[in-house]
Formats: C-alpha cells, structure tokens, sequence
C-alpha cells in the first residue's frame, strides 16, 4: 500500500494513562517518518489478558468490536503499539472466521461481522516494512552513536510464530535492525523474549522481582546504558517496578527502560515533550548525557580535522 | 507423595480439553521442555508437564484444582519449546476455563484481578488501572503491594483517576450481558 493512506490506529488502553509516552512517541515518530495514523472512532478495550483466560468467545467479541469500527470507517490496515492489544486483535481476526468460535462471538457482538481483508499488524512491523534502514538512518539527525542498547521484545511480540509473524519467535531481529539504523549500538540480549511477570505485579509480585530482575540484571552486566522495549506492561514491570525488584533482590540498578519510538525520536531529534521522557520513572539522563557527550567529542574531531 | 488413581480417568475430559484446545495431549511424551523453559514454575504446585500427564490420565479434579492455572502467565514459553508442536498454552488456557466455569480455579488474589479488570471494561469500555486496582483491593481486602508506587505514577500524571470512557460504552455492556446471558452457546 502507498504510503499515503493511513492505518487504523488502535492506541489501547494503557496507551491513555500508564503508557501515554508510547502512544505520544509512536505517534512523533510516525508522523515524522510520513506514516498516516488515524484513530478508530470510539475503540474499546480489547479484552487484554484477562478476558481470553476466562472465555475465547468473550476475548473474541471484546477484540472483534475495534475492527467492525475500523470496517466502518474504510480502514482495513489496522495498527497498535501494543503487543498484548496486536495479540487479541489477530487472535478475534482469526477466530471471526473459525467455523465454531466465529458464529459464537458474533452472537455476542449482537450480529455485527467483519469487512473482508483486515491486516493487523504492530507500529513496529508497520515502520520496518515502510521505511528502508538507508531513510531511517537519513532522519537520524542525531544518531544514537555509541549507545549501547539491550532490546527487550518479552513474551508476546513473537509468539505463537504463526500468528505474531517476527521472525525467528526466539530471536527477531526487527528493533535492533530499527536501531542500529539509527546509529546505536545493539547487544545481543539472550532473554530478549523472556517473560517479564506479565500481568502478575498486582496478584503475585514476586514473579515481576523474580523475572523483571533478571532482565535489568543481565542488562547492567552486559554494560547496557539503556533496556529498549516495545510492550507497556513490560516497560511498567521493569520501569516502575524497578524500585520494588531493587528492594526484593537487594540490588541498586537505575537502568533507564525506554520505548524503542522514543529512542527513534531521540534519533530524529524530535521534541522531548512529544516523547514524554518525563514520564519515565528510572530518569534517563545518563543516556540522554551520554549522546550530548558523544556528540561533542564527534564535533571536537571534526574542529580538529577542519583545523588541520 | 500424592497418588494417582487411575480407576478415576475421566475420559470425558481428557476430550473435553482436546476439543475445546485443538491439541492431542495424547502426543506428549513428557520431555519437560515446557517446564524447563516456564517462567513461572516457582510460583506452581504442578510444574506444567505435569499438568499435561495429568490431563493424558484424565485426573480431572487434580488439574483443575491446581493452582499452577491461575498463576500461568500466558507467555506461550512452553507452546514456542515443545518438540511436539504442541499448543501447550492453549491447554493450559482452557483448563482455565473449565476451572472458572466450574468455580474451582484456585488462587483467590487472581481471580479478584481478572474480575476487576473486566468489571471496568464492562463498566466504562475502557480499562483503568485505578479502578482496577481500588476494586482488586475493595474485593480482597488488602492494601496492595502496589501502594509504593502510586506516588511515582502521580507525579507523571500516570494514574488517572476518572476512567477514559466510550460513547457506546452500552455496545460493550451488552457484549458481557450477552455473554452471561450464554447467548453464544444457544443453538
Ligand atoms: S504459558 Fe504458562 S505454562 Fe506456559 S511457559 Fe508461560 S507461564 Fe508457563
Ligand atoms: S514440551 Fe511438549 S512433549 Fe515435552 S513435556 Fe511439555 S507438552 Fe510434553
């Protein structure tokens, strides 16, 4: 499709509230890259985990009823940020056409069917697919050199491989092509798609110290400045929860947890506000110093040679 | 040591939860891959392999008792490692289901969550988190872990207090309506 025509964008809930600089720095990031998003009108929940551990046809309906609006508004092309959201948003797509689950759901929807030919996809996939690493890096006004990133996907980005579609569902590739396009060093990170506790912080926080803490653990010994994640629940497990996973573990990490979009916008020297990098709770300054400073010594070579 | 009493196979379940998940369990040869690679083997009192043999000898009440449903993380780990091609999350998912339906899932904590979380979805279209966690603690009775962070998640105006909620919020309402109602298993 031509780069003109938008997607239906589905920002998801926590988009709204513990995730808002996702939803902020996609949108930057997209608007930049010349990706057209446009809200579908009046979207629901989807059901997130919650619903599909108590009932398909409930988890099917609830997903199901954001691609009848989309229908409704022309949008076929369909796209979130949030991996959980793009999970129960093909899983509904599927099981639509399932000769058992989709005559039920559709009972609970009340009658409403689907239009022919969605796609869902992630942002991720979306600015992977649409923009070449040569134009990514061309936007990099100010490329993420010498940042070392550990890229965190967790659990639900590439898998069940044929229905997530990333790649190999124990190691992608996508963010770290997305990033070293914009200049920064990339780790290889073995529990790039580990689970992070998931929803369990409320109900059972020891899995979110237990699991979350391997994850900032492994990242502060491979020398990482910073964890670049792509899931909200992630990003609030090892971000927010970082005081609580120091505290169980007796550990004392201040590792910066950042969307990959707002690394791009970094990159793309897009405003910080748009970016909402105050919305952080670990305060990512040393990596935001660590640019300033790479910079300076870039422009001091260049001073020199020039003088030379 | 628990025993197993293998006059107590309930072959209907066994094809109960091959229907309702599309897998043969009769496939598992018990590697113990799931469990290796299971984040949240710790926190189950049957590591998921063990569902899985159970659920092959039919030990219908054993399964669904288990607490190992409630705590599963959905992470689909054991789905991506079985050399079998098993859809182990997807077992594990409806045994799930036949626990809540039959009012046996274990875990009190969790099932509180799940239904405080759908409660506002139902409510408001939308999720919260708030109102999530006000109506997990009205449920519960504990003052969550969770209180330590509120004060982070203020100050980056992170926990709005007024849910964000839809004009058709009564197009999402009848959904569960209809769900309760069993609209969907009515011929
Ligand atoms: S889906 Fe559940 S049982 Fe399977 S590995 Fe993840 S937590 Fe364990
Ligand atoms: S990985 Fe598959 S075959 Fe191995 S024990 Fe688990 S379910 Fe059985």
């Amino acid at each position: 499709m031509s780069r003109n025509e938008p997607f239906g964008y589905y920002p998801g809930c926590s988009g709204q509230g513990t995730s808002a600089e996702y939803d902020s720095s996609t949108r930057a990031v997209c608007a930049e890259l010349g990706i057209v998003l446009q809200d579908l009108d009046d979207w629901s929940c989807c059901g997130s985990t919650p619903a599909h551990t108590v009932d398909h046809c409930l988890s099917t309906a609830l997903s199901a009823r954001n691609l009848v609006q989309a229908g409704k508004q022309g949008l076929l092309d369909v796209t979130t940020p949030c991996p959980s959201c793009l999970k129960n948003l093909r899983v509904a797509l599927r099981n639509m056409s399932d000769e058992h689950i989709g005559p039920r759901a559709a009972k609970l929807l009340g009658g409403e069917t689907l239009k022919e030919g969605h796609t869902i996809k992630s942002v991720m996939e979306v600015i992977h697919d649409q923009v070449s690493a040569e134009e990514i890096a061309a936007k990099s006004m100010r490329p993420l050199t010498g940042l070392k990133v550990a890229p965190y996907y967790g659990c639900l980005m590439s898998r069940p491989q044929e229905l997530m579609q990333l790649g190999d569902p124990e190691n992608p590739m996508v963010m770290e092509e997305l990033l070293t396009a914009a200049g920064a060093e990339v780790l290889p990170f073995p529990l790039k798609v580990e689970c992070c506790g998931a929803s369990m912080g409320i109900p059972l926080n020891e899995a979110v110290t237990r699991l979350s803490g391997k994850i900032v653990d492994l990242a502060a010994s491979l020398g990482a400045d910073v964890i670049a994640v792509a899931c909200p629940l992630c990003q609030m497990n090892l971000d927010l929860r970082q005081g609580q996973i120091n505290r169980a573990n007796k550990t004392h990490f201040k590792m910066p947890v950042m969307y990959y979009t707002q690394l791009l916008g970094l990159a793309f020297a897009l405003p910080h506000n748009e970016l909402g990098l105050d919305k952080l709770v670990v305060d990512p300054q040393p990596v935001l110093n660590k640019l300033a400073d790479q910079r300076r010594g870039a422009a001091k070579v260049e001073q020199t040679e020039g003088a030379a | 040591m628990k025993t197993i009493d293998l006059a107590s196979s309930n072959r209907s379940f066994i094809q109960q939860v091959e229907e309702e998940s599309g897998q043969d369990v009769s496939r598992c040869y018990q590697c113990g891959n799931c469990t290796a690679g299971c984040p949240m083997n710790f926190a189950y009192d049957l590591p998921v392999n063990r569902i899985m043999r159970l659920i092959q000898l039919g030990q219908k009440d054993t399964v669904l008792a288990s607490k190992s449903l409630a705590y599963c993380a959905t992470c689909e780990t054991c789905t991506a490692r079985c050399p079998n091609d098993i859809d182990v999350a997807t077992v594990m998912d409806v045994c799930r289901h036949m626990a809540r339906r039959e009012g046996k899932l274990a875990v009190w904590p969790v099932r509180a969550f799940v239904g405080s979380f759908l409660k506002t979805v139902e409510t408001f279209g939308r999720s919260y988190e708030a109102g999530t966690m006000g109506m997990f603690m009205a449920a519960t009775g504990r003052l969550i872990s969770d209180v330590d962070l509120a004060p982070a998640m203020l100050s980056r105006r992170k926990l709005p207090f007024m849910p964000h909620s839809i004009k058709a919020r009564d197009e999402v309402s009848a959904i569960f309506k209809r769900f309760r109602e069993g609209v969907h298993e009515q011929k």
